[in-house]
């Protein structure tokens, strides 16, 4: 047996170890990013959250720019993240809502507790907007731009040091 | 006292569930009537990956996001639509991650070659085997 089929073994192993210990150290970042940034956002008629009120289409003549929000009453981040948005509406950036597998009893009274930030506030019972913006949970947020197209997604709650981003975002879309 | 009031409070403790109060989507749980239709449902599923929990289906996963996605493939697959294109449509959303059957993406073609490399090497094994008893 040749030397290098000797040692072949140990090789393999060191290899094993070693990709072993730069996965334990770097772990795969589990979020699912979007891959509707950069693309019209998708051509849907959203229902309003609130009966009485009317269904709105996502594309229209004036689309942004402006935050798109999927939260839910049933969503635990959301909450902290309601006074980031807060925040946002503060510094005079329009925020639509989009909640999630919602009911509007549940709504009303998670804005009741939480306050409201939104401008408009869609429906989505069964996830379809959702999927539709590539989006894998709430809280999740998009910024649109005036003509229509989604510009940055943002995975999670937004936490204190994203609203200046996220404002940044949304200042430098104005036409 | 705080011991036993702690172990009752244990006891009495309801897990948090990150769960809508929503019935699940109204095809997510219930086959199509048309049977070719609902294995092609089936089929599509079992090789579409689940964006809440990561490793499962969403055949086989629970989460809601999972149900209204079963209820998404089935509508489409009702309506007449391609199981390919519901796949590319979902790719085009979240990535070829989404599915879990392998591309032709670079990023795959180790995966489409090991086979013929161990194959390339078991010959090359055989063929040293035999010339070596030849000898003998």
């Amino acid at each position: 047996m040749s030397r290098a089929v000797r040692f072949a073994p140990l090789a393999v192993f060191v290899l094993l170890v070693v990709s072993l210990i730069w996965r334990l150290s770097t772990p795969v970042d589990p979020t699912v990013k979007s891959r509707m940034v950069g693309k019209l956002v998708p051509d849907l008629v959203v229902p309003a959250a609130f009966p009485g009120q009317p269904a709105r289409p996502l594309r229209n003549a004036s689309c942004g720019p402006v935050v798109i929000n999927f939260f839910a009453s049933w969503c635990v981040p959301c909450i902290a993240e309601a006074k980031k948005l807060a925040e946002l509406k503060r510094q005079g950036v329009p925020i639509v809502g989009i909640a999630v597998r919602d009911r509007p009893e549940d709504v009303a009274d998670f804005l009741a507790r939480n306050g409201n930030p939104y401008a408009e506030i869609g429906s989505d019972p069964q996830s379809k907007v959702q999927i539709a913006f590539g989006s894998s949970g709430v809280p999740e947020t998009f910024v649109i731009d005036p003509y229509c197209t989604i510009r940055h997604q943002h995975i999670g709650a937004i936490d204190e040091g994203d609203v200046p981003t996220i404002r940044k975002q949304w200042e430098g879309l104005r036409k | 006292m705080r011991w036993l009031a702690a172990l009752l409070l244990s006891l009495s403790a309801v897990p948090l569930r990150a769960d809508s109060n929503l019935p699940p989507a109204y095809w997510s749980d219930r086959q199509l009537p048309d049977p070719r239709q609902e294995a092609q449902a089936q089929a599509l599923m079992a090789e579409l990956r689940c964006l809440v929990c990561q490793g499962q289906s969403i055949a086989d996963s629970d989460a809601e996001l999972a149900g209204d996605m079963r209820d998404l493939v089935r509508r489409r697959i009702a309506a007449g639509e391609r199981p390919a294109a519901i796949r590319s449509w979902l790719i085009r959303r979240y990535g070829s991650w989404i599915s879990y059957r392998p591309t032709a993406e670079p990023a795959a073609w180790p995966l489409w070659l090991a086979p013929l490399a161990l194959l390339a090497l078991g010959a090359l094994l055989l063929r040293r085997r035999i010339r070596l008893r030849g000898k003998a």
